[in-house]
């Protein structure tokens, strides 16, 4: 129950920008993927790409090829609706709906696409999904409040849970600790690591330690000015990548000399 | 002997060269004496004295002030002078009018049968032997109200989803495209329509395509939804703006298709908002008079039929009562109806607010744990 995932020669627009030149990167299926890189360098751009959240803005295009286990996310006649439902994001800030229970949050993709689920079938999905964010012992006795009543680290596992609780093949994670204490972000890199047992994880973080502690790859992104397109610089073996880089811009940033 | 050093109680040096906490309630007093002196010299009236009292406690306020405290303080205790000046003045007309339909409209909202009977049937001669010989009022605004709830009813039923769907094609699929700004524009243009122009285009509407003469309470739901709709519209659209998109973006990102999301995320995230909106827009149509008199005319009877006939409702029927009186010899009986029924109305209008704020309440999404 996961896909790899092959970028070639992406490029993507907003509107007229170009935003991000050139990419093309193998993740593999059961791993985890860390993208770095400087501010506004495309990061979040060329994540959204992957999972077609990217055209939700409007005037935003792609050009070039994403495979899911060889079939063009971008094809003629291809679906985003169904894209997504394999795809899974998480986002840079928690967002679980404010009309909706606990319960119903993590319901959330089945109870909004009314697929027909029996009572029995739905409590076993919750105490799965949110045993599988690390949140089911905080929440099990309050599935019926709101969850906006949630931590903010809370409602990120929530969102977690409502991600897994759809079953995707890949999880996509836009900086999902950066609004977190140290403990929670913890937990979710915890959480990570055993996703990625049965997903394929790709994670955007601006925190170094994060990348080397639950990645198994990691891509650096970089931008050669303002205005100017952001590149893939380097991607390659997570160890590799932080103690003996090829690239001279990726062993700066590294090491923290910019960036 | 311990010597304890108790440094002599004086004002804190923070706290010098300020006015003291009762200044104000001191140069009222002073303001309210002086001004009820002037007025006596030149005829007392309770008016005059608010006025000239007003003008002296501001100056004595501010002159005081900026003795002691200096210019910066005076500037601001004039601000605040002029504020709640403001203020109260804005006031008066309120509570002038709701006391004035109070005073007025309770002796014939408490006679009975005023609220279940229609005018069937009541003619000069009764109210003729009210006045001379003090027999009970007859007659009532039963058909009346029947007819402003009916009307209202409608025109809500035609609004809301018209409104609302236009609302949200705006929002949710407008982005910039040339419709979407041409919409926008109409509805600017629909909100600053007159009411009399709305009724005379429904009225000019169904002659057109029922046949002349067509009056009936949907003519007068018709005109009260084109005063209505672009109000909706608006209100809607803000309340759908500030639905966060990060949302719809969660929707999206678990394979939920956009009108779904719209449904069931974006609705009932600013349900309360849009709800609490289509009741201040029931509210600001209920008292339109001059649409429904040229739709739907008026009637003393009871018409429960939207579809057929003429029918009451509150606002004519206080324009009729007023402007013919029942019996022309003896008027004060139609214009105790008439007042009664305008309290009705304002009743009617006040319950809607509440309503509003109670439909905003209950739908709000929960927080708190
Ligand atoms: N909605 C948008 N419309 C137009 N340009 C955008 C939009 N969002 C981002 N951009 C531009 O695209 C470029 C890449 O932005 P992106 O958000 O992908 O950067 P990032 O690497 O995620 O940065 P950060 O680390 O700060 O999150 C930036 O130049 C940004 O200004
Ligand atoms: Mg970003």
């Amino acid at each position: 129950m996961s896909k790899r995932i092959d970028v070639k020669d992406l490029n993507v627009y907003y509107s007229k920008f170009l935003a991000v030149e050139g990419v093309n990167i193998n993740i593999d299926a059961k791993s985890v993927t860390a993208f770095i890189g400087p501010s506004g360098c495309g990061k979040s751009t060329f994540l959204r790409t992957l999972n077609r959240m990217h055209e939700v803005i409007p005037g935003a295009r792609v050009e070039g090829e994403v495979l899911l286990d060889g079939d063009n996310l971008y094809g003629p006649g291809v679906d985003p609706v169904t894209v997504r439902s394999q795809i899974g994001m998480v986002f840079q800030r928690p967002n679980p709906f404010p009309t909706m229970s606990i319960r119903d949050n993590v319901l959330a993709g089945v109870k909004l696409n009314n697929t027909k689920i029996s009572k029995g079938e739905a409590d076993v999905l919750v105490e799965r999904s949110l045993q599988g964010a690390n949140l089911w012992n905080e929440v099990k006795d309050r599935l019926a409040k709101p969850g906006s009543g949630l931590s903010g680290g809370q409602q990120q596992r929530l969102c977690i849970a409502r991600a897994i609780a759809v079953e995707p093949q890949v999880i996509l994670m836009d900086e999902p600790c950066s609004a977190l204490d140290p403990i929670s972000t913890l937990a979710i890199e915890d959480l990570i690591n055993e996703l990625k047992d049965q997903y394929t994880v790709v994670i955007v973080t601006h925190n170094m330690q994060q990348a080397a502690r639950v990645s198994d790859k990691t891509a650096f992104f970089n931008i050669a000015g303002t205005g100017k397109p952001g590149k893939l610089i380097e991607f390659g073996d997570t160890p590799t990548i932080f103690s003996n880089p090829t690239e001279k811009a990726t062993e700066d940033y590294v090491s923290g000399r910019f960036g | 002997m311990t010597a304890t050093l108790t440094p002599v109680r004086k004002r804190s040096a923070l706290t010098k060269g300020q006015l003291p906490k009762a200044a104000p309630y001191i140069v009222l007093a002073v303001a309210l004496i002086l001004g009820a002196a002037i007025l006596a010299l030149i005829g007392f009236n309770a008016f005059g004295w608010g006025i000239v009292s007003a003008i002296l406690f501001t100056a004595g306020l501010v002159g005081w002030s900026l003795v002691v405290e200096g210019v910066r303080k005076a500037k601001d205790k004039l601000a605040t002078c002029l504020v709640v000046g403001a203020f109260l003045i804005a006031l008066v007309p309120l509570f002038s009018v709701i006391w004035t339909v109070l005073v007025n409209g309770l002796p014939g909202l408490l006679d009975p049968g005023f609220l279940t009977t229609s005018m069937n049937g009541v003619t000069g001669a009764f109210d003729n032997k009210t006045v001379e010989e003090g027999a009970p009022l007859l007659g009532g605004i039963y058909h009346a109200l029947m007819g402003t709830l009916l009307i209202t009813v409608l025109a809500t039923l035609i609004s809301v989803p018209v409104g609302l769907l236009t609302a949200i094609y705006l929002v949710e699929y407008g982005e910039d495209r040339a419709l979407a700004r041409a919409i926008t524009f109409f509805v600017d243009v629909m909100t600053g329509i007159p009411s009399i122009v709305a009724g005379l285009f429904a009225a000019a509407a169904f002659f057109a395509v029922v046949g002349p003469g067509t009056k009936t309470g949907a003519v007068a739901a018709v005109a009260l939804s084109v005063l209505m709709i672009p109000v909706v519209v608006r209100s809607s659209e803000e309340m759908l703006k500030i639905v966060p998109n990060e949302l719809r973006e969660a929707a999206y990102a678990l394979g939920v298709r956009k009108w779904r999301t719209i449904l069931k995320v974006v609705l009932p995230t600013a349900i309360s908002g849009i709800a609490s909106g289509i009741t201040l827009a029931i509210a600001r149509v209920i008292g339109e008079t001059a649409p429904i008199l040229v739709t739907a005319g008026f009637a003393t009877t009871i018409n429960a039929n939207v579809f057929s006939g003429w029918m009451a409702s509150l606002p004519t029927f206080i324009y009729t009562q007023i402007l013919n009186p029942t019996s022309p010899s003896n008027p004060d009986p139609s214009s105790e109806r008439a007042w009664g029924a305008a309290l009705v109305l304002i009743i009617l209008v006040m319950l809607l607010n509440l309503g509003a704020r109670l439909i905003a309440r209950i739908f709000a999404p929960k927080t708190g744990r």
